[in-house]
């Protein structure tokens, strides 16, 4: 466990910013959390709305169980306590984007107690900057329609699509102390939803959106006044908001002045944020348990499927990489940041290991080597994402297959990842055609070798006068004689047996 | 022939099938006496035609030799605060006038789906809001008893199912549905000489119903006999998915085993119930419920119910908390009511809508509701109701213990002239101190005719029962209806 040590110099001394985040995510369902209607992101207005989302008289909500068994699930995935009795309450207020007049919330018995997640702050050195950040509760509610104020000159629309779509509310403790503590907790909390499943995490279409609660003191007093900056929705936005907020904070209270408790917006284009509403004109939101609903109460069998179901986690993952696997620190930790990607990585390793007859750990390296090296800088290049890879994790082991067995050397299987690349052909069909099996027919390669001596005979006197670097050189020009495709090893062997002839 | 309108549900099915008339004949009768009776104004909308075309329905079912439903042959009234599709839902609103569902509540559906038909949308207080039925946006519902002796006062149905009460009395329709969140079905029904249960909570969906008060509202059916009510019982019961609250239990066969013989069953009476100044004919009435029981076969012994004082403040918490947040959805942006004076933002389209579309009762009530939910009251008021409210359930558990039911009173007096509460609320919620206690605890209670007071009105008596023994509720209703042997009707006047 690390101490930030991340301070802002304020004219009147040093200053250390609190950091709490409440972040909203769109639980992943076929289904909204009260009623039947579709959830697809980008459908035409108002078509994925059902009687109950659009608050009809007499309609009335009835949970929907796999919205739950994805909360209970992600409370699992950061070692929560997992609340078998809680309870809906409604959270009253009057919008147009909320057709009930009120939000289902869970207010006073959320479903997740008390929880942690741990960041880590320098991925090179990881033993050294970890941290554990304390989650408050998780709690499941309905969010709201949205209003479009671009169709009409003097009215606003409504489209009611996400109205009643499940999210959940996960609230830190106010735990972090620096932008990138703050950055880290969202891109770690991000990851273990994606493991989970329980939300896709895509900020960019509003799935997961944080508040941010933002607050200073001098180091070692009591927590100052906190603002709260409402969905921010990207890492590094919440990092700039941390940023900019503390800054300000300090500048008034170093100008004498008092925070206030407020709600503030952050507007991205000019990076700062600005007051929304202040505490005085909040609303009474007048939270009362939600009568058309009983409390929700989960039976073990419940839990224990749900526990079942749960992947292999992040930090889990990391470990058996860095342990079992063998893999460095940083390349296990690159390989298990995001699902994906690791999901992508387990494939090339369990086919290369299938293919190779070895043990994973045995071709951990290589596999890992070629996925962080090779393909994504082919996949960065290209500009594509590993999701959308013209390349197999079948067909990336093939690849490692030829290499470690000899068909073909590494500088070769660039060559052939490249034709892979823009052809999309297998390796082994590559390699066939284009005859780029390496050889080690040591006729070919002994005259080859006895023709570059003959070519280079004042070197091969410097090499015999003691210039032994040579050595590097007589092999270099066998293998482009040999056009590459000699097994290294046997020109080695040959080159070594000529010149000590 | 007999006039098929003073006929029961039981008495319309039975004939139906025997072929003593047609459903036709029926449907024609009863909209013929809808068609006649404006001056109770019971209905709202008419719906002559929904119930001519169910009879034809039935009547070719039964000319097909196909088997008949529950109802079939019967036309019956439908509560206006019962969503019906393609036929206008008000809740006797002006925020939802013109309002038309696109869906049918689960209740009347499944009363249509057994072969009844609609006569129509029975006219009620606001958002089922009132004891007196006073609160309609479409004008009071006239009860069709007169006192004796020429005072021709309009009386008052009762509330908030005043239209149903009001329509079954003077024979519009055989029955009706009602629904119950402190009292309205079984203080109208008293009002008016019929009966009418409320059965346990969660027995009847409350989907598709226009929500007053959610813990609190049940759907319940209203007429002139105890069976009747166990015939429409047994068609509106039984789980529904959509109501989280609907109880996933099978629906008994109420009719088939009613019984009047009560022998081996002990009758409670609360003492609390019985308070100073207790209106002498209600307590003669009353100790008269207790001796028919008696001839019946039933044990009596006085039971206690000692938190019964703090019922009605808790109910007039809990009921108008529930309700400011229901009622949060009639703000002008999807249906019904919309106010947009000229330049007007959201919040003066709020302001200018629900000003114009809830009546007075209902306005005071959200505000009430409202008050106390809000910061800094929600504890000394919301949360400490809620728990008397435990306490009240809490002392049915204990009297439930020495008894199987509970006889008191329905409501503290007969029914009163229309206007003669008005000007004071806290009178006219006194009206339900008898009927609010078994609603606070979700237990079944009906309400039975037992005789006239001395003004010749109704005067009735109440059951109430463990939670899910509705069949022990109707049998001791039947035995008191067998020996009242209550046959006095409204005389027609209008």
């Amino acid at each position: 466990m690390t101490e930030s040590t991340y301070r802002i110099q304020g004219a009147t001394g040093e200053w250390e910013v609190v950091i709490g985040l409440e972040v909203h995510a769109q639980v992943t369902s076929n289904a909204k959390l009260f009623s039947g209607a579709a959830t697809a992101f980008g459908a035409e207005p108002n078509t994925q709305v059902s009687l109950v989302d659009a608050a009809m008289p007499g309609m009335l909500p009835v949970p929907n169980m796999e919205c739950i068994r994805q909360a209970v699930r992600t409370g699992m995935a950061i070692d929560a306590q997992i609340n078998k009795w809680s309870r809906f309450d409604r959270k009253n207020y009057f919008y147009a984007d909320l057709p009930q007049g009120y939000q289902i919330s869970q207010l006073y018995h959320p479903i997740v107690g008390e929880g942690q997640i741990e960041i880590v702050l320098d991925e090179k050195n990881p033993d050294a900057s970890k941290k554990v950040i304390g989650v408050e509760r998780i709690h499941v509610e309905q969010d709201a329609g949205k209003l479009m104020h671009d169709q009409h000159p003097t009215s606003s629309y409504v489209d009611l699509n996400r109205s009643g779509v499940a999210l959940m509310e996960i609230v830190s403790k106010p735990d972090m102390r620096s932008p990138a503590e703050a950055g880290a907790y969202l891109s770690k909390l991000r990851t273990i939803l994606r493991y989970v499943g329980s939300c896709d995490g895509n900020m960019d279409q509003g799935s997961m959106r944080a508040d941010v609660n933002v607050s200073v003191r001098r180091p070692g007093e009591e927590f100052g006044t906190r603002t709260e900056t409402k969905n921010v929705n990207s890492v590094r936005f919440v990092m700039a908001v941390v940023e900019h907020e503390a800054s300000r904070q300090v500048d008034v209270l170093e100008a004498g002045g008092k925070i206030v408790q407020e709600t503030r917006l952050y507007d991205p284009d000019r990076n700062e944020t600005r007051s929304m509403r202040s505490k005085e004109d909040a609303h009474d939101y007048r939270y009362f348990p939600d009568p058309d609903l009983l409390p929700l109460e989960l039976d073990d069998a419940f839990l224990e499927a749900c526990r079942q179901s749960l992947p292999e986690l992040p930090d889990a993952k990391l470990r058996r990489y860095a342990q079992d696997l063998g893999l460095s620190a940083y390349n296990a930790a690159t390989l298990t940041a995001d699902a994906d990607t690791a999901r992508w990585f387990e494939a090339l390793l369990a086919e290369a290991a299938r293919i190779q007859k070895k043990s994973e750990g045995d071709v951990a390296k290589a596999s890992a080597n070629w996925l962080l090296s090779e393909l994504y800088g082919a996949l960065n290049r290209i500009g594509k994402s590993l999701e959308d890879s013209p390349v197999s994790p079948e067909e990336g082991a093939e690849l490692l297959a030829l290499v470690a067995d000899g068909t073909i050397s590494g500088t070769i299987a660039k060559q052939v990842f490249e034709i892979m690349l823009e052809t999309g052909e297998k390796p082994g069909k590559i390699v066939e055609d284009k005859g780029l099996k390496q050889t080690s027919d040591t006729g070919a390669i002994e005259a080859a070798v006895a023709d570059v001596l003959a070519k280079n005979g004042d070197k091969v006197e410097q090499y015999r006068g003691g210039k032994e670097a040579l050595f590097g050189f007589f092999v270099g020009q066998t293998m482009k004689a040999m056009q590459g495709k000699a097994n290294p090893q046997v020109v080695n062997e040959m080159v070594k047996k000529a010149l000590s002839a | 022939m007999t006039n098929l309108t003073d006929l029961t549900v039981a008495e319309i099915r039975d004939g139906f099938r025997a072929g003593d008339f047609s459903a036709r004949e029926v449907a024609t009768s009863f909209n013929a006496n809808v068609a006649a009776a404006k001056a109770l104004n019971a209905f709202i909308v008419e719906t002559p035609e929904k119930a001519l075309e169910a009879a034809d329905a039935a009547d070719k079912a039964k000319a097909a030799g196909e088997t008949l439903g529950a109802l079939s042959g019967v036309p019956i009234g439908m509560k206006d605060l019962f969503c019906t599709e393609g036929t206008q839902t008000t809740a006797a609103s002006h925020m939802l006038e013109g309002f038309v569902p696109t869906y049918e509540s689960t209740v009347s559906g499944k009363l249509w789906a057994a072969g009844a038909g609609m006569l129509g949308k029975l006219n009620l207080d606001q958002f089922a809001m009132g004891s007196s039925n006073e609160t309609s946006y479409y004008g009071n519902v006239i009860s069709p008893w007169r006192r004796a002796g020429g005072d021709n006062a309009a009386l008052a149905p009762g509330g908030s199912s005043g239209g149903s009460s009001s329509a079954i009395s003077a024979r519009l329709c055989p029955a009706a549905t009602g629904t119950d969140t402190g009292g309205s079905i079984r203080q109208p029904a008293a009002f008016t000489g019929i009966s009418g249960i409320k059965p346990t909570y969660g027995r009847c969906s409350r989907w598709g119903i226009v929500a007053f008060a959610s813990s609190l509202d049940q759907a319940g059916p209203m007429a002139r006999t105890v069976r009747d009510n166990a015939i429409l019982l047994e068609v509106m019961a039984g789980f529904d998915p959509k109501d989280s609250t609907s109880l996933d239990l099978a629906v008994p066969q109420w009719e088939a085993n009613l019984s009047s013989d009560l022998r081996g069953k002990t009758v409670g009476i609360p003492k609390e119930y019985r308070p100073d100044g207790l209106n002498a004919e209600i307590s003669a009435m009353w100790d008269r419920g207790i001796a028919w029981l008696k001839d019946a076969g039933a044990e009596v012994v006085e039971v206690s119910l000692p938190h019964t004082k703090y019922a009605l403040p808790t109910y007039y918490i809990i009921a108008p908390a529930e309700a400011s947040s229901n009622l949060a959805r009639y703000d002008g942006v999807r249906y019904g009511q919309r106010d947009l004076p000229d330049g007007a933002g959201l919040q003066d389209m709020y302001a200018a809508t629900r000003a114009a579309g809830f009546g007075p009762e209902v306005k005071r009530r959200i505000m009430i509701g409202t008050y106390v939910l809000s910061a800094g009251f929600y504890d000394a008021y919301y949360t400490q109701a809620q728990k008397v409210r435990a306490l009240i359930a809490r002392d049915f558990e204990l009297a439930f213990e020495t008894c199987d039911i509970l006889l008191t009173p329905t409501a503290p007096s007969a029914a009163f002239a229309l206007g003669e509460k008005q000007a004071d609320p806290l009178a006219m919620y006194l009206n339900d101190v008898f009927t609010v206690p078994a609603s606070l605890a979700g237990l079944p209670a009906m309400a039975v005719p037992g005789g006239l007071d001395s003004a010749g009105l109704p005067i009735g008596l109440q059951i109430i029962g463990k939670a899910l023994d509705e069949q022990t509720v109707l049998n001791a209703s039947l035995a008191i209806e067998e020996r009242s042997g209550f046959a006095a009707r409204p005389d027609k006047w209008w």
